[in-house]
């Protein structure tokens, strides 16, 4: 699962960078090896607003994985065959594992994954719009993995060259495991859409109620995206919010047309010119309606979060009340 | 009793408790204590689902009346199932999703040591690949036994609190009726009355790396090996079941 970028407001302009009288040659230095696509590492000098914008991307990604397996949990235990319950539990489970590599990606920039927890629980953090949408019916299942999880391949790709080396790294694992997610989400809406006529309306459904939120997923136009151009000279980000909006709508209407199923967008056709499809306008007060968190589960994703951390407190201070017990009696034998 | 009818009951304990178990850790996922053991408990998830098919699948074939392991655990109620009733305990809190996985993981070692030198080499198949798995879920939770015991105050007082709540349906796993007799007559498996030492000695070791008492165990309530269940299981089948039991004729 993947977010975009959320903030509304532009980061801090690099002029105020400079204000924080970061040496000349040090931003040079460090620009033209961005600009000659090498890796950024820990260790590496880098400007601190270059920092910034990196924990928040990577840690809105991380509290993305998270909450993202909320929506899809939520059917593990009504999965509807053994193979089913199971390849949805390794999926939920991988992106588990995709947040905890990258929080420990995050970590390498100065900022513990209790902190980046405690900002989200606190509202401060974004994740990604999706996971505020329910899942009413099994298809759901479907089309997360089929349009969610499709619309994180095209926005994850191109990060698996972005100028963070950790950061880059945990996107080549990422990716691999995401193209599985999208085809076992496709496969199930191929067996719904090819099923009865009950298995087929729950599938028309669910592509009604995901297809919208799915384009919504690349972040705002690119003209109302403020951090684009610095994120990309960066190389933070290498393709804009639009021009990935587009490939992912030329490659899902064809995959659409295959299920048999219809894109519930009126004014969708194809230009033989562009060759692209035209869509229509994305309804952007709901985007910003449901950053600001209130999508339609916002309330019910962040209280599961807020309290299966609180309530697994009690455990994390018994691992490590006992591992100093460890710890003091290793060394009071030495 | 014939010997095809206790192989395919027991066939289907064996299924069964590895599903329920299942079904229970499936419920943590996303909501675990820490990050690294929402991701264990669903490996251990992931490892008894695929158990539960390889022998609710060989049940079908033994039964051979065409149900394959979906229909066997989609399409039979409470009544119909064989787990013991330890695997459909409430997974409460993490102690006690803990105190469920350390002992059944404990005892299930044992039954699988044994069934790996099966005169049925389709079971001694399965319990070869399934041991390396128990292991890791034995150790595991015994790790975490060990870490609530002996943790805080807190968390030792709630890892009692999770032993207390299961002890009662320790004695069944060593229970021995007339499948289980038939069973280790043929020379399939191992009679669960030998596994006790072996178990015994395990808990007590893990106990006082853990600093725990050892309680004294109050009678045994038994039941689940004959389709007597409590009243826990009935709910996590009507979830569990609800779609393929709401659209018969579908396939997914």
């Amino acid at each position: 699962m993947y977010t975009t970028e959320l903030q509304k407001q532009p980061s801090r302009p690099v002029a105020e960078s400079k204000a924080e009288k970061e040496p000349q040659e040090l931003v040079d230095a460090f620009e033209a090896r961005v600009a000659a696509d090498e890796f950024i590492e820990p260790k590496d000098w880098m400007p601190a607003a270059y920092r910034r914008t990196l924990v928040r991307q990577i840690s809105q990604h991380a509290h993305s994985e998270i909450v993202g397996m909320l929506p899809e949990g939520n059917w593990i235990c009504r999965a509807p065959s053994l193979r089913r319950k199971a390849v949805l539990l390794a999926k939920v489970q991988d992106e588990g594992g995709h947040g905890l590599y990258l929080y420990a990606a995050a970590e390498t920039l100065g900022t513990s994954r209790e902190e980046m927890i405690e900002a989200l629980h606190a509202g401060k953090a974004k994740y990604s719009t999706i996971f505020n949408y329910p899942t009413l019916t099994w298809a759901d299942i479907g089309a997360i993995g089929w349009l969610v999880d499709g619309a994180a391949i095209m926005n994850q790709v191109p990060l698996q060259r972005t100028s963070y080396g950790p950061y880059a790294r945990a996107m080549v694992r990422v990716c691999k495991e995401e193209s599985f997610h999208q085809r076992q989400g496709f496969e199930i809406m191929m067996a719904m859409a090819n099923g009865t006529p009950e298995q087929k309306e729950m599938a028309q459904d669910a592509l009604n109620r995901w297809w919208w939120p799915s384009l919504m997923m690349f972040g705002p136009p690119d003209d109302e995206s403020p951090n684009t151009a610095q994120s990309m000279r960066w190389r933070i980000k290498r393709d804009t919010n639009d021009e990935l909006r587009q490939h992912f709508v030329d490659v899902t209407v064809p995959q659409a047309e295959a299920l048999g199923l219809s894109v519930p967008d009126p004014k969708l056709k194809f230009n033989d010119k562009t060759g692209h499809y035209e869509f229509g306008e994305i309804d952007w007060s709901e985007f910003w309606n449901v950053v600001k968190g209130e999508g339609p589960v916002a309330k019910e994703r962040m209280s599961a979060r807020v309290k299966a951390w609180d309530e697994g407190a009690w455990v994390r201070d018994a691992a490590a009340a006992h591992a100093a017990k460890q710890h003091a009696a290793k060394q009071a034998a030495e | 009793m014939d010997i095809k009818t206790a192989l395919f009951d027991y066939l289907l304990r064996l299924g069964d408790d590895s599903l329920i178990l299942a079904q229970r850790l499936s419920a943590w996922c996303g909501h675990g204590p820490m990050l690294e053991v929402d991701l264990s408990m669903s490996n251990i998830g992931l490892d008894l689902i695929g158990q539960a098919a390889l022998f609710l699948g060989y049940a079908g074939e033994v039964e051979g009346k065409g149900r394959d392991a979906d229909k066997l655990a989609f399409h039979r109620d409470a009544l119909r199932f064989r787990n013991c009733l330890l695997v459909e305990q409430p997974n409460g809190d993490f102690a006690q999703t803990i105190a469920r996985q350390y002992v059944f993981s404990t005892w299930q070692r044992l039954l699988f040591q044994g069934l790996v030198k099966s005169g049925d080499p389709r079971i001694a198949e399965i319990a070869a690949k399934a041991l390396k798995e128990i292991d890791y879920h034995a150790d595991w939770s015994a790790e975490w036994v060990v870490r609530l015991g002996d943790g805080t105050a807190e968390s030792r007082d709630r890892m009692i609190a999770g032993f207390a709540w299961m002890w009662r349906f320790v004695d069944e796993l060593f229970q021995v009726d007339d499948v289980d007799a038939a069973i280790a007559k043929a020379g399939i498996g191992p009679s669960r009355a030998s596994l006790r030492a072996g178990f015994d000695a395990a808990l007590k070791k893990t106990f006082d790396a853990a600093t725990l008492p050892l309680m004294p165990y109050p009678a045994a309530v038994l039941g689940g090996r004959q389709g007597h269940h409590s009243e826990h299981l009935g709910h996590l089948l009507a979830e569990m079941q609800f779609l393929p039991r709401a659209y018969p004729g579908a396939t997914w």
